[in-house]
């Protein structure tokens, strides 16, 4: 288990690296960021200083490994256009997005696993056509109209909860729900199609043939085994909610890394987008590495190996 | 947006769906059984796939005669004419079917012009990050070994990487434009080709008939090409369809956020991000585009969904 | 208190196929009588195994059974509730099956699964559940069975996991015990082993021993009584010694010509072969299921073979009868 994952965390970090490579080169080279910085109007002379000034006349791996030395040390740069430092802003604003995100995929597992579960034992019946109707139609339903929908329904016509910012838990549940639908369908499908494999089982029959209660045999055998790659399957996916929490914080104004990253970008303020867009690919490639090593320990058959 | 792509020994962790290939209850096959119907018959009778192919059919009819169909110049503005609800409503009229929005354009007409962009993007989309993806999956798969390492540490580091924040940022700088936007998704979207083909790829590369053309002597670009590409096709298919869906929502999420398609272009999701200060009384101004999205997308899964069911080994009614 | 453990009477079981109603077994009548072996004879796809499985209800949902009479130790099971077949299962009517190495859960000890039966069914508690465990480990021939508890499946061979799965069925001591082709997966020079195991626990814990094969050699070494399936039929019952002696029906005696006896085949000597194959079971079969290969068939044998008795305990099906 102990060489499994230290080869996993050393892959991990290598990904780390590179991301950090092409999110470095990519935003340098999609736009001259020194006229960024001078700003519109700016003198061709201001803009040769500001050059200067921000070291952008070097080569560009010596800028990156500057950059990257100091993220290192914590270091992540001043903002532009906060006039604060980076790291002080990301660490100010962290919590909210983590909430979200955790919120986000409790709803979708509290959501996707009865649901599967159901479509499974019931499979081919009314339940099993209605959940997976649900799961397609949910894919399909843009997550931003969704949520201006829930504005619309929670918060002008039933006044239950306030529209925008993130003073009170009320503040997280529409954003929770916005979030979260989306990758409800593809756990619930995983959940299923689990499910349904393990429950045609042998070792289930066997849990039968030993006339075990239906309620352990469909959790205590089943769920245990079918669950297993959904494990994997729930980190990646609260990954990229924390990649698609932009939207949705934006929408709803809810003051965290996305909504922070969505400011940054529409103010040109390359500090914070390279410090977010590294922090959000770091949480990423740290949380498949968890999951591939949950995936390790969950099925024995690979810890022992 | 939340990728799951089905691969053996593929990155760590985007091997994960056991796609909805359930497992039937163990059946004997009795002598006697008959043959099962053509992949085409299947086709016809799976419903999903009909009806999404349906949809996406008249989508597609819609967007191409769009400007034969539509009653108004989807630019003309008339401010004297603002925020006149649909037809459905107290207040509507024919004239204006879905109303107009608040510069007075008529809404029907672009509706069904942001079916072009809709359409256009999905399409464009899916035919260059599927092409990246595919020869990247396919190389991946047929060589093997440190080609086959190598591709899959590019496939995980863009998996690494947080799309919609990329795609923002880069067209930040750059400048939005339809031509952008295609191009970023493009160049961003091409992991799930890659994964699936890859998986694909090594499957049929295992196969006896492969061994036979190797052994007959034909050259590599002639197996991929004569027998790991007609085989592989099915998975390719499926995939494309799904990955249109998604391009479509992700370029609606973009220009929702003002940084994709420009005004005064009728992208769904551009035309979202107008109504939104109005939707509190007009709500047909977001409805109406996000129903026609969700209704696009909707078809374009079901058809991909559809185009696996029936493609699977055996395929089920 | 009845004398059979097991009593089925015109037992069938439809399943439902893309290409029609497939009838895997047809009417099917035997019993077992307590602390009887009784085996189940026949080639692939006679349905002996789904027979097995209809009498402990673990049919898959596109099967169907239907029975005159289905009872255990002369309570009903067919029209029992889901709730009493459970507390049957396991308890005091138990199954083995084939494929050992899938039949346990990857994901829990050995010792979990033995003794969670055993809580399940006893409520005597952990320790004398774990104490049984391990008295039923070493019974069935694992060394250090106390240390294996801990140990996961996959950390045990096929024969291991096979021993297990017999340990696990004793754990509750039932009346009734089905194996289904316990050995086939297993290699040659431990299905022996195997064997040998089940038919001494048989006689010493005095479980009444339904096995399912197709193999004749097993039938010789364990059973007490033989009914021969053929085409969802059984097409003859007798005591062991009877069958192999008076062979009666076709069937069984091609069968017989097919395999070499040490000591009676001479070396060189063509063995046997039955021509043909099975009729196909969808739709009803009419007349006699095995005509199309019998070496006695006659026009009338289209109308149905009748059941013939040569004495108490030996019956077929034929026309013809047996010299």
């Amino acid at each position: 288990m102990l060489a499994f994952a230290a080869k996993r965390s050393a892959l991990a970090l290598l990904v780390a690296f590179a991301v950090s490579i092409i999110a470095f080169t990519l935003l340098r080279m999609s736009g001259d960021i020194a006229i960024a910085i001078a700003g519109e109007g700016a003198r061709s002379e201001d803009i040769a200083m500001v050059r200067e000034a921000y070291g952008l006349d070097r080569p560009l791996f010596v800028q990156y490994a500057e950059w990257l030395f100091k993220t290192l040390r914590g270091d992540l740069g001043q903002s532009i256009f906060f006039k604060t430092d980076v790291a002080t802003l990301i660490m100010a604003k962290l919590p909210t997005t983590l909430m979200l995100g955790l919120f986000s995929i409790m709803f979708a597992l509290a959501l996707s696993i009865p649901l599967g579960v159901l479509a499974a034992v019931y499979a081919g019946s009314i339940i099993d056509r209605i959940a997976l109707t649900v799961a397609v139609a949910g894919q399909a339903l843009p997550n931003f109209f969704f949520a201006l929908c829930l504005i619309i329904v929670f918060s002008i016509q039933l006044r239950w909860l306030p529209v925008s910012g993130s003073g009170t838990w009320k503040h997280f549940v529409m954003p929770t729900i916005a979030l979260g639908y989306y990758v409800t369908p593809p756990i619930m499908r995983l959940v299923r199609a689990g499910m349904m494999e393990v429950l045609s089982s042998d070792y289930v029959r066997t849990a039968r043939a030993k006339g075990l209660s239906p309620a352990s045999v469909i959790f205590k055998h089943a769920l245990r085994n079918a669950l297993v790659p959904v494990v994997a399957l729930t980190a990646v996916q609260l990954g990229f909610l924390l990649g698609g929490s932009i939207v949705i914080e934006t929408i709803f104004a809810l003051d965290g890394l996305g909504y922070l990253a969505y400011q940054s970008i529409t103010h040109k303020d390359f500090p914070i987008t390279q410090a977010v867009l590294l922090l959000l690919s770091a949480t990423y490639v740290f949380l498949t590495l968890l999951s591939d090593l949950a995936n390790a320990w969950l099925d024995p058959r690979i810890r022992m190996a | 947006m939340v990728d799951v792509a089905s691969a053996p020994k593929a990155p760590p962790n985007a091997a994960l769906e056991t796609a909805a290939e359930t497992a039937a209850a163990p059946l004997p096959t009795g002598a006697g059984a008959t043959t099962p119907p053509s992949t085409l018959r299947r086709m016809f009778r799976h419903r999903g796939l009909t009806i999404g192919a349906f949809l996406v059919g008249t989508i597609i009819f819609v967007a191409l005669f769009a400007p034969l169909i539509v009653p108004h110049d989807p630019y003309a503005q008339d401010l004297t004419r603002r925020l006149i609800p649909p037809v459905w409503y107290e207040k509507g009229s024919w004239a204006h079917i879905f109303g107009t929005d608040n510069l007075g354009r008529d809404y029907f007409s672009r509706t069904l012009y942001g079916a072009q962009i809709a359409l256009l993007i999905g399409f464009s989309v899916m035919i260059v990050s599927g092409f990246i993806g595919s020869a990247l999956g396919l190389i991946a798969g047929y060589f093997g070994g440190k080609v086959d390492m190598v591709v899959t540490f590019f496939i995980t580091t863009r998996l690494a990487m947080p799309v919609v924040l990329v795609a923002l940022a880069v067209v930040a700088m750059i400048g939005s434009s339809l031509f952008v936007v295609i191009a970023v998704l493009g160049l961003l979207k091409w992991d799930r080709f890659a994964v699936v083909m890859r998986s694909a790829t090594m499957q049929v590369r295992s196969q006896e008939y492969v061994s036979a053309a190797q052994a007959a002597g034909a050259s590599t670009w002639r197996i991929v090409i004569g027998e790991i590409l007609p085989n592989v096709m099915p998975h390719l298919i499926v995939v494309a369809t799904v990955e249109a869906g998604s391009a479509i929502l992700l370029e609606a999420a973009l220009s929702f956020l003002g940084l994709g398609v420009q005004p005064p272009l009728p992208s769904w999701g551009l035309m979202i991000s107008e109504a939104k200060n109005f939707m509190f009384f007009s709500f047909w101004l977001i409805a109406i585009p996000g129903t026609a999205l969700a209704l696009l997308v909707l078809g374009v899964n079901l058809l991909g969904d559809g185009l696996r069911d029936v493609f699977a080994p055996g395929g089920r009614s | 208190m009845s004398q059979s453990v097991l009593e089925v009477e015109d037992l069938s079981v439809t399943i439902a196929t893309p290409s029609g109603p497939l009838q895997a077994v047809r009417n099917i009548s035997f019993d077992i009588k307590r602390g009887e072996s009784v085996c189940l004879v026949g080639e692939s796809g006679c349905g002996k195994s789904m027979t097995s499985l209809a009498i402990m209800g673990l049919l898959p949902p596109a099967a169907k059974r239907s029975a005159r009479r289905l009872a255990f130790a002369g309570e009903d099971l067919a029209g029992a509730s889901m709730k009493r077949i459970n507390q049957l299962r396991g308890d005091r009517m138990a199954m083995i099956f084939q494929e050992p190495m899938t039949a346990l859960n990857p994901a829990y000890t050995i010792g979990d699964q033995l003794i969670e039966v055993h809580r399940r069914h006893k409520q005597q508690g952990d320790r004398i559940a774990r104490e049984r465990a391990v008295y039923l480990l070493e019974k069935v021939g694992i060394a250090s069975a106390a240390e294996r508890l801990g140990q996961y499946p996959h950390q045990l061979s096929g024969g291991l996991r096979q021993r297990v799965m017999i340990a696990m069925s004793l754990m509750c001591e039932p009346d009734l015990l089905i194996a289904d082709e316990p050995t086939t997966a297993l290699d040659v020079t431990i299905q022996a082993q195997i064997l040998r195991l089940l038919a001494d626990l048989q006689k010493e814990f005095g479980v009444a021993l339904l096995l399912i094969t197709h193999d004749l050699g097993v039938v010789a070494r364990v059973a007490d009584r033989v009914n021969v399936m053929y085409a969802g039929e059984i097409v003859e019952s007798a005591a062991v010694a009877d069958l192999f002696a008076k062979p009666s029906h076709p069937y069984t005696r091609g069968l017989l010509d097919c395999i070499p006896i040490p000591g009676k085949t001479a070396p060189g000597e063509e063995l046997g072969t039955i021509p043909g194959t099975v009729p196909s079971l969808i739709g009803g079969i009419q007349g006699c299921a095995f005509m199309s290969r019998c070496p006695l068939a006659q026009g009338v044998c289209a109308e149905g073979a009748p059941l013939r008795h040569t004495n108490d305990t030996h019956a077929y099906r034929c026309i013809v009868e047996a010299a």
